[in-house]
């Protein structure tokens, strides 16, 4: 009775067939409206993100982070906002202006298509696909697609190396992502999100917990952000792939890559935290609403976290980390959950044995990993250098 | 009605994108055309009702066989001066044979009877597809993925860079 | 089953059309004075040299190559998961078997040391 949502959809609905609307475009009309809600959402989300990320990465560095534009700086993404709509945009010469133009639009449209087939409450899905998941993996192409158009029309050769190199790491993080994504899958028995969410009894987590550990760290890899931003390291690079942006453009890929991570934080709520389900939620759809937000924000927060107090890594162990960790311990993963879900199955254990035997055999993968990957792991050897002299006299080199 | 307009719109896009990556002259512009027509593609697969096979084509086509061509024209480098030449003397035959072969084609599928079956899309179709691909067809299942490991070894053989 | 992809449609269009809106607001607002030194390539301070369009490692093209035969065999794997619980046990082995196959293809990889940064 007090659904919210559906009043509203169902008010807004009887409105449009009240002036005479055919059914059909009624429907089409509140699709439209939900869809550009949806991406407004996504939008306002970023400005209060981009203040709450600044002001904890201030106070985890020791610093008081934006104070000046209102009580504790509040207003800051305001200002920018203003700023860097009235910047100038600066196209380098020799730039492929089509290409060049189309890049940051496509890197926004690649995170902002993810949230189409979100499932916010119960009965509350944009695209209910039997796909889903798929569909998830697929729209990230373009995120691609858009690192490689930037580098590439950018007629700068650092930004194409940095673009080249991106686009390396990107894929390379790809695999284990998709794997540790078959895990949900398989527990749930389909690939359709909303399904997905109900099915989790207890949460995903406590199920499957080493496919959430791959799929956070591959996720935030995606991300491209600390500590995996070697290839965009504001402090030593310029920027990377998008040296040349400015203005609005450069706006773009920086709201993208903040969306980006919120959306990777949706992901998880979705697939490890049990998505809109909470006390209540049936009964009230909008609770559902705030608790897949809440635990989206939440993960975010503690993504944010991860990456403020970790140094960032290098390029080799990054490579290593994912071709000899993560892509082999997530198929041992997903072969090992196969079998204890089907053969459990058989059995008609009860829930709980299910999922405390679940637990125990991811626990047991991860720790039996990480103590070969710690036994392979050559021991870094130190190379004495004597010091050097400064600066030698000529004709006194060193031969 | 709307979903005739859809049709054409894809189909459009797609016919056009295509013929751009034959007459552009920088190959990169190609490639990217290339993608454009694999979007229209997919959005024709959807119309069809087969949502699997329309992310499949984004996933694998977009994501996976684009990026292969960006990076392997990005690494022969006399692909990318300007003033590659893209006819050769035999063009015109050649855009004979091609006219010819699309006629024949053409008659072909408006001369044939083609069994159609009308059949309604299960509830469950990806569930459906993954019970056959195991049944029915677990052969070709397997030996996809003995494919698929040849093709690996081929790729790190021919690709290794000599030491 | 067509209104969720309706829908999809919809949002895809409003994906693109809100980034390009934001993108081309400060075309109308922004101040416009173009000068050759502002327009230079930044390298920063230091004049472009050479072609710039540099030739690639062509160890990211084996990196594209495994992504797209990873890639297609997660595709086999998709159906195979949403499936499990309709199968009998051997139909979730004969998974596991392809799995395997691919999961020496990785091995081997490492062991030609082509996955490691040179």
């Amino acid at each position: 009775m007090a659904d919210l949502i559906n009043l509203i959809e169902n008010w807004i609905k009887n409105i449009l067939l009240g002036w005479g609307v055919t059914e059909s475009l009624a429907v089409f009309i509140l699709q439209v409206l939900g869809s550009v809600l949806v991406v407004i959402v996504c939008f306002v989300i970023v400005i209060a993100l981009i203040w709450v990320e600044r002001k904890l990465a201030g106070r985890i560095q020791d610093r008081f982070g934006p104070n000046r534009a209102g009580p504790y700086g509040i207003f800051q993404s305001f200002a920018d906002i203003i700023k860097i709509f009235t910047k100038e945009y600066i196209t380098p010469v020799g730039a492929e202006k089509g290409l060049f133009n189309i890049a940051p639009v496509l890197a926004m449209f690649s995170v902002l298509a993810i949230w189409a087939v979100f499932p916010f409450a119960i009965n509350v899905v944009g695209g209910d696909i039997h796909v889903g998941v798929l569909y998830i993996v697929a729209i990230g192409a373009f995120g691609i697609l858009a690192i490689l158009m930037a580098g590439w029309s950018s007629n700068n050769r650092y930004a194409l190396l940095s673009a080249s190199r991106s686009v390396a790491m990107l894929i390379s993080y790809e695999i284990p992502m998709i794997i540790s994504l078959l895990v949900p899958v398989l527990l749930a028995h389909s690939m359709k999100l909303s399904v997905i969410v109900e099915a989790q009894m207890p949460w995903n987590i406590f199920v499957a917990p080493l496919a959430a550990l791959i799929f956070g760290i591959s996720s935030m890899a995606e991300v491209g952000k600390a500590p995996f931003d070697l290839l965009e390291a504001e402090s030593e690079l310029v920027a990377g792939y998008h040296t040349e942006y400015s203005g609005m453009k450069f706006g773009m890929f920086y709201v993208a890559e903040f969306l980006h991570q919120f959306t990777v934080g949706a992901l998880m709520a979705i697939f490890f935290l049990g998505g809109w389900t909470g006390p209540l939620a049936v009964r009230w759809p909008i609770l559902g609403v705030f608790y897949f937000y809440g635990k989206t924000f939440f993960i975010y927060l503690v993504i944010s976290w991860i990456r403020l107090s970790l140094p960032r890594i290098r390029i080799d162990e990054m490579l290593n980390l994912n071709w000899r960790f993560l892509i082999p311990i997530s198929f041992i993963n997903l072969i090992a959950v196969a079998i204890a879900d089907r053969v459990m199955l058989e059995f008609n254990l009860a829930r709980w044995i299910y999922v405390v035997v679940m637990f125990l055999i991811n626990i047991l993968i991860l720790v039996a990993a990480l103590t070969i990957a710690e036994k392979n792991e050559k021991a870094v050897e130190r190379v004495e250098f004597s010091p050097r002299p400064i600066a030698v006299p000529p004709g006194k080199e060193s031969k | 009605m709307v979903p005739v307009l859809i049709f054409g719109l894809s189909s459009v896009v797609t016919l056009g994108a295509a013929l751009a990556v034959v007459t552009n002259k920088n190959i990169l512009h190609s490639a990217f055309y290339l993608i454009l027509a694999f979007v229209g593609v997919a959005s024709i697969y959807v119309l069809l009702e087969a949502p699997f096979i329309a992310v499949v084509q984004v996933l694998v086509y977009i994501g996976a066989i684009a990026i292969l061509i960006v990076f392997a024209i990005m690494l022969t480098r006399r692909l990318l001066s300007k003033d590659l030449i893209q006819r050769n003397a035999q063009w015109g035959l050649s855009a004979l044979g091609a006219t010819g072969l699309f006629l024949v084609l053409g008659w072909i599928v408006y001369s044939v009877n083609w069994p159609v079956k009308l059949l309604t899309v299960p509830e469950d179709p990806i569930s459906v597809l993954g019970q056959e691909l195991l049944s029915t067809y677990v052969v070709p299942f397997e030996i996809a993925s003995v494919l698929l490991l040849a093709a690996l070894v081929g790729a790190i053989l021919i690709g290794r860079e000599r030491e | 089953m067509l209104t969720n992809w309706v829908y999809i449609g919809v949002f895809l269009i409003v994906a693109v059309v809100v980034p390009l809106v934001a993108v081309l607001i400060p075309v109308f607002i922004a101040p416009k004075k173009p000068s050759t030194r502002k327009e230079e390539i930044y390298e920063c301070g230091i004049e472009t040299k050479g072609n710039i369009r540099i030739q690639f490692k062509s160890q990211y093209y084996i990196y594209a190559l495994i992504f797209l035969i990873f890639d297609i065999e997660t595709i086999f794997l998709f159906p195979w998961a949403v499936a499990l619980g309709n199968l009998p046990l051997f139909a979730v082995i004969e998974g596991v078997i392809f799995i395997v196959i691919l999961f020496a293809g990785l091995v081997y990889a490492m062991r030609k040391g082509v996955l490691a940064w040179s």
